[in-house]
């Protein structure tokens, strides 16, 4: 791997773990999971699963999926990862209907609400923009050059997101750095106006979500990190207005780990449409923890901690709908080693956020039985894969979810001799490919 | 009466330090994410640590003065030591990625600070990479000055991302600067010297200045005469290249 941070990966070899992602419509008309580079989509308006267009040769994606989206308006879709692809997906027809190529590893992506651009972050740093204005749905496949927007020096961007009226593109790294930047009227140009930097975790920011409301169209923003804390923003001035500490608000510790120095990280968060809630898996934690913003006040409380019972569930991606008040969640990974299946994927729903319930006080969320979500048994299947996994795999799939972000996200630390060998060691020379 | 242990590394005669216990090679690599502490954020940045004599305690109740001239890649600290005397209610630091010669700057203004009282204090260094952190020490439009002078040209064109004037880079100093705050950048190679202006040109955040207004700045002068790799231009007869440009709002 050309140019290569030096504290990034020891075997390039080595084919890393992902963990599966879930991505819901708009409108839930349907839900597309995706476990390493299988991208499976199940029609929720049709009750089928979905084939796939793609005029490109083989596989639609040859490698791990690492960042998967729908465009606010629900006519897009976009699929990106570890093979340098970046897929645009019409949702009325599941064609891809252009694909980009990336120099490096697409770790984020992002559609502007005008559904005009697609931007998306590579593993260096470089968040690219690319203009869907003149791909028609109705086209033969195009294939798009992107350009570059911004840069984050040497780092992996790990979440990208704009804000709910459009104005900002917000990017995070895993060197603790929110950057808030105005999106202009030409973004191909660059987009070189910072309008505020969110400082203030201590450990890689992992993920970043909007909460707004009528009320409050602008939107704050919240981000999730390995540091074990989701943050609440206000990105005009990037200031910090309030800190959760969720592993220990949610009393997930248990008293005799209270001594150690884990912190388990937020791996993934998502806003649920309609109400100020807030929904964050944590690596700990086999569920969902369930955060409230109060937005006048501005700051952010434990609703209730859902546990999912009778299974080993963490979430390694969830994601909410605007209309049906459900959050999906999906917990997996690809390339597991050591067992018969090294592809596995979980999707567990939880119900009970309609608009009627907005306080959280009165607020029972249920986990509904797997007969009982939309798409039943027909949806499992798709988005599963038929394999029933035992679960001792679950739990190791965990564990490797975990590894895997570790390494990829948090700085080695390296003693003074280890750095010296490295030094010796190293090969900044070009790897033929 | 007080015993002291000698400092080996520092002079006995001048009390400054002998910058051949301090020898670095010229060439760090900024991609390489060396152990230094980093501040959260600007509200972490230890002023008192810094400027002792503006800030007595730890308490920065007086948070009215801020750091206002930032000296990248300051080297043997050179220029901050012209600039002090010149703008001396100015805060001014020095950012510096190799550890040596961030001990030989600091070992030099505390020196300096003794055998001059009163002067001097408002000049510090940091070890850090400003490539990465420069939101982390200063807010927004903090500054009035940057400074780059000789960085390390990054010959080769797979390293050119190394280099630390780049376009996406300028988006971060453009944001340190306030408007009208300047940016000040020299160099012997003729190459790297084309390479910045053209990043500066056609960034729509800063503006050349102009003949009339470098000749009335009286820090352009400094630029090849103030450090060491600047002296060592002139004695070997070599040419600079420079480009100064201001900060400024950027067009709707």
């Amino acid at each position: 791997m050309e140019d290569a941070p030096i504290e990034d990966g020891e075997n390039h070899k080595d084919i890393e773990v992902a963990p599966a992602l879930i991505s819901v419509h708009p409108a839930q008309e349907s839900v597309a999971v995706t476990v390493g580079s299988e991208l499976r989509v199940f029609d929720l308006h049709g009750g089928s699963a979905v084939s796939l267009v793609d005029d490109s040769h083989g596989p639609f994606h040859k490698d791990s999926i690492r960042a998967i989206r729908y465009g606010a308006n629900g006519k897009l879709f976009v699929s990106a990862g570890d093979d340098k692809l970046v897929k645009i997906w019409s949702t009325e027809s599941w064609h891809c209907i252009c694909t980009v190529s990336s120099e490096k590893r697409v770790t984020a992506v992002a559609l502007s609400n005008d559904g005009l651009h697609v931007c998306f972050a590579d593993k260096f740093g470089v968040v690219w923009v690319v203009d869907l204005d003149s791909v028609d749905s109705n086209q033969a496949l195009v294939n798009k050059k992107a350009a570059q927007m911004l840069a984050h020096y040497c780092s992996i961007i790990t979440s990208l997101e704009f804000s709910p009226d459009g104005r900002f593109i917000v990017s995070a790294d895993r060197d603790f750095k929110i950057r808030v930047t105005v999106f202009p009227k030409k973004p191909l140009d660059g987009a070189h106006e910072i309008q505020s930097f969110c400082l203030g975790h201590t450990e890689f920011v992992s993920c970043l979500a909007f909460v707004s409301t009528s009320e409050y169209p602008q939107g704050f923003l919240v981000s999730g990190s390995g540091d074990s804390t989701v943050r609440l923003w206000n990105i005009s001035s990037g200031s910090l207005l309030d800190t959760c500490e969720v592993e220990m608000k949610a009393g997930l510790l248990e008293s005799n780990r209270r001594g150690e120095d884990c912190n388990s990280a937020i791996t993934d968060l998502c806003t649920i449409p309609d109400c100020t809630m807030i929904a964050v898996a944590i690596q700990s934690l086999q569920g969902i923890v369930l955060l409230s913003c109060d937005l006048s006040a501005r700051t952010l409380s434990i609703a209730k901690v859902v546990s999912i019972m009778g299974e080993t569930f963490i979430p390694t991606s969830s994601r909410a709908s605007f209309s049906a008040g459900l959050l999906w969640m999906v917990s997996g990974v690809s390339n597991l080693r050591g067992f018969d299946h090294h592809s596995l994927a979980r999707v567990r729903v939880i119900s009970g956020f309609n608009k009627s319930n907005l306080d959280p006080q009165e607020f029972e969320p249920i986990v509904l039985e797997d007969n009982e979500i939309p798409g039943g048994y027909k949806l499992l299947e798709k988005l599963q894969g038929s394999v029933v996994v035992e679960e001792k795999v679950f739990l190791a799939a965990a564990e490797a979810v975990k590894t895997a972000m570790s390494n990829l996200l948090v700085k080695k630390q390296y003693s003074v001799e280890k750095r010296e060998f490295r030094k010796r060691t190293r090969n900044d020379r070009k790897t033929k490919q | 009466m007080l015993e002291t242990k000698a400092n080996p590394n520092i002079s006995k005669s001048t009390g400054l330090p002998r910058k051949r216990f301090y020898r670095a090679r010229a060439h760090s690599n900024p991609l390489s994410d060396s152990h230094f502490p980093v501040p959260i954020s600007p509200s972490h940045v230890d002023y008192s640590l810094h400027y002792p004599h503006f800030f007595p305690s730890s308490d920065q109740s007086d948070s009215s003065k801020k750091i206002q001239f930032a000296d990248i890649g300051c080297g043997f600290g050179g220029l901050l030591i012209s600039l002090s005397t010149l703008f001396p209610e100015t805060l001014m630091i020095g950012m510096e990625l190799r550890d040596k010669v961030t001990e030989y700057v600091k070992e030099r203004i505390l020196a300096l600070r003794v055998a001059n009282p009163g002067q001097n204090q408002n000049i510090s260094v940091t070890r850090t990479n400003s490539m990465k952190y420069i939101p982390n020490y200063f807010e927004k439009g903090q500054l009035s000055k940057m400074f780059f002078l000789f960085p390390d040209p990054h010959f080769k064109e797979k390293n050119h991302r190394r280099r630390v004037i780049s376009t996406h880079l300028l988006d971060e100093y453009a944001y340190a600067l306030g408007v009208g705050g300047i940016i000040y950048t020299i160099t012997d190679v003729e190459e790297l010297g084309e390479w910045m202006k053209a990043c500066l040109e056609s960034h729509p955040m800063f503006e050349a200045l102009t003949e009339k207004e470098l000749e009335a700045d009286p820090v352009v002068e400094l630029l090849s005469s103030a450090t060491e790799e600047g002296q060592k231009v002139a004695r070997n007869g070599g040419q600079t290249f420079r480009a100064v440009y201001r900060r400024v709002t950027p067009p709707l």
